[in-house]
């Protein structure tokens, strides 16, 4: 089967995502959402869990509907046939029969899609190796690893190869090595140009896979750019000092505050624009009578740029 | 260590409130149930019907039947129930014969002509004994041995001046006769039991009913006659029902795995829709039920004997019907359910609640007549109807059309309302 052609429709975003808002009850997990995913482009959703990552997705998907704003792919609205048939969707669950086999569960998907006969055969084809579970394509779900689990999952997103593919966390509970698998097969669609946009809340995985980048917290697209954006935007041409703390006692805080540091489980953050702070970094803190296990100096990461911008780790 | 192993227990019962309803409410639930089928707290007594022909139309007939009537444990119709308003006429031989057959009774009574001349008898085999008919549906096993019994008490209880007076021409006969005076005195006597009988107030009076057989009594199967077995076939429908039940709860349920697992937000996303989803659903519950029925009555024709090749279209009849409102049910459920965990007791009640009310246990004749309405509330009792009439009574499939119209009027409803509950999982 021919790789999705984003030829046809260059000249229209392949999802924009207008003005989405999303309230359950008093909880407002989409608040005013604005982004647009380009022609090819892997767009990184890069959150905390609890941002509304997984709620903007199914907003996209038709699974959520949104109070307020407006989601299209490839100009048509997310509801209609056409734009249905554009999506994949990739859910964080493992969203799978688990007494059928790899291979029935691929037929399913793909019936479910409208395939039938030589379309659908050489589908489940295609999944299947891009999965590289053509080996375990008669084995039953129930009797997979985690790592075959989560490729077979992703695999049936793809079973009607979408032009643009939502994938919601799809690494969540993966050992390192199935981890790498995933992220080849991510790379392999993105050299042929599907549009994804990717959900994570893993800043390695927004390097490594993403070609831009919108940090979401509390619901709201905070940043968005390129990684070096993201990090240009908040820190120009500064780098970052880590300083370990032994002990954190009485005048830890106020001392990181006073430097307009930020403190996290003992460890506190600064920003400078000359390494020659470093030292004075160190006199200060010797002064002030605080014993340190180490300090580092690093250029700062999406990591940084989130903590920058929330005042929180990423991973919280 | 014990102990904490009992508290941990403890805690996921709480927990578990499906569970926890379930171990208290479901024994409380059917011992109540049994209580009021077989206790003595019945709220009515349950009857036995039986159809009479009074062809004779003699002072001794009328009395036999107004003694039968008198019989609490007895439901004696002479004429079919009115319909629309208007009297029907008195039963016939014939009609009783095919009401029998269809189920209206269980046994039905035929009072030949000549029976008021010689009502009682002790006569040897062969002499001239008007003979009562008594017409039967082999499947009830108690009513008609209920009635012969009956009819031999209510001779000795109705008329015992007849009785009496029939034992003195025998006496007469053989003793080389009575004095005049002797004479004098029996005839004052039987006028002495014509009154009491007339009083009305001997109306309880308890008879024996094992001293003899005074009247005679030809008994012929009309329903059954060449079955096998007369419950071999009920039970096929009866207990294939309530499996049937409990395959497609279960079979409904998985759509609460896929809803918790995630399947079924990737299935609705895809050009499936909801509708199709329940369908489709229901399609392959009634499959599941059909292929469970067509199982049972093979069963039942190669290791019972029951005529299943010959009844198959009516087979088809009820099992669609049957299917289409089991698997219905089971959407139902599903769609009430939050969780598989909900479903388990929820379904487990009701199925056992309607098996026993509705005829899956036990046939519903045996309850009282309040019982065997509710029953009606229930799929188990249309579709043992159904199946009975098919299978025991041959009634050709024209003769279903209530069974069939019920099932598929439920199964609308049910499915109407399944519907309509699975909305909550077509968008958030």
């Amino acid at each position: 089967m021919a790789p999705a052609s984003p030829d046809s429709v260059a000249s229209l975003p392949s999802l924009r995502v207008e003005g989405v808002v999303k309230r359950f009850g008093g909880l407002t997990a989409v608040n005013g959402v604005t982004l647009e995913l380009k022609a090819g482009e892997c767009l990184g959703l890069l959150g905390p869990n609890g941002a509304g990552k997984s709620t903007l997705i199914r907003s996209v998907v038709g699974r959520v509907i949104p109070d307020v704003g407006t989601v299209s792919v490839f100009g048509e609205p997310a509801d209609s046939s056409g734009a249905r048939e554009a999506l994949g969707w990739i859910p964080q669950e493992l969203a799978l029969y688990p007494k059928l086999t790899c291979r029935e569960n691929l037929e399913a998907f793909g019936l479910y899609h409208g395939l039938r006969g030589a379309a659908l055969k050489s589908a489940v084809e295609w999944c299947l190796d891009w999965a590289s579970l053509t080996d375990r394509a008669l084995e039953p779900v129930l009797h997979l690893s985690g790592g075959m689990k989560r490729r077979l999952n992703m695999a049936a997103g793809l079973i009607h190869r979408p032009k643009v593919i939502l994938m919601d966390e799809p690494t969540v509970g993966v050992d390192p090595q199935s981890r790498n698998r995933i992220f080849e097969m991510i790379e392999m669609l993105h050299d042929e140009g599907v549009s994804m946009l990717y959900t994570t809340h893993y800043m390695e995985e927004a390097e490594r896979l993403c070609d831009r980048i919108a940090v979401i917290d509390h619901g709201r697209i905070i940043a968005l750019g390129t990684r070096d954006e993201l990090v240009r935007n908040a820190f120009a041409s500064r780098s970052e000092v880590i300083v370990r703390f032994a002990k954190t006692g009485d005048g830890v805080d106020g001392w990181v505050k006073e430097r307009a540091g930020v403190l996290e489980d003992g460890t506190a953050r600064f920003t400078i624009e000359h390494a020659n702070e470093v030292a004075v970094l160190l006199d200060s803190a010797g002064k002030a009578g605080l014993e340190l296990a180490d300090i580092s100096l690093r250029k700062p990461n999406l990591e940084s740029v989130f903590l920058h911008l929330t005042g929180r780790e990423l991973r919280d | 260590m014990i102990l904490p192993i009992v508290r941990t227990g403890l805690i996921a019962l709480r927990r578990d409130r499906g569970a926890f309803a379930l171990s208290f409410v479901l024994p409380i639930a059917f011992f109540s149930i049994f209580a009021v089928i077989f206790g003595g707290h019945r709220d009515s007594t349950p009857k036995v019907k039986v159809i009479v022909v009074d062809e004779d139309h003699s002072t001794a007939s009328q009395r036999l039947i107004r003694g039968l009537e008198r019989e609490g444990s007895l439901a004696v119709k002479e004429k079919p129930a009115a319909k629309d308003g208007v009297e029907q006429t008195d039963y016939t031989a014939t009609t009783a014969e095919a009401a029998v057959k269809d189920g209206t009774a269980p046994v039905a009574l035929i009072i030949p002509h000549g029976f008021g001349e010689n009502p009682i008898s002790f006569g040897a085999p062969g002499e001239n004994r008007p003979t009562i008919q008594l017409l039967k549906d082999s499947s009830d096993l108690i009513a008609a041995q209920v009635i012969e019994g009956m009819l031999q008490k209510v001779a000795m209880t109705a008329m015992p001046d007849v009785m009496a007076e029939q034992g003195s021409k025998y006496l007469d006969r053989f003793s080389g006769g009575f004095t005049p005076a002797q004479r004098k005195r029996i005839d004052g006597g039987l006028d002495a039991l014509r009154r009491l009988e007339n009083s009305d107030e001997q109306s309880s009076a308890a008879g024996d009913s094992n001293r003899g057989m005074p009247v005679a009594v030809a008994t012929r199967d009309v329903v059954g006659e060449n079955k096998n077995n007369p419950m071999v076939s009920f039970y096929a429908a009866a207990i294939g029902v309530m499996f049937l039940l409990f395959t497609a709860s279960g079979a409904s349920g998985a759509l609460l795995d896929e809803a918790e697992s995630g399947t079924l937000d990737r299935v609705l996303s895809s050009r499936v829709t909801m509708g199709n989803l329940l369908a489709g659903k229901l399609l392959y519950s009634m499959l599941l039920a059909f292929l469970q029925l067509v199982a049972m009555f093979l069963w039942a024709w190669l290791v019972f004997k029951v005529d299943f090749i010959s009844h198959i279209p009516g087979f088809v009849v009820m099992g669609i019907s049957t299917a289409f409102a089991v698997g219905a049910f089971g959407m139902l459920l599903a769609s009430i359910c939050r969780t598989r965990a909900q479903l388990g007791p929820l379904s487990t009640l009701l199925i056992l609640l309607m098996s026993s009310v509705g005829g899956s246990m036990f046939p519903r004749y045996y309850m009282s007549e309040a019982m065997q309405r509710a029953g009606l509330f229930t799929i188990n009792a249309w579709a043992i109807d159904g199946f009975t009439k098919v299978f025991w009574r041959d009634e050709p499939i024209s003769h279903l059309w209530p069974q069939v119209l019920v099932l598929l009027g439920i199964g609308i409803v049910f499915w109407a309302v399944a519907r309509r509950l699975a909305r909550r999982w077509e968008y958030s």
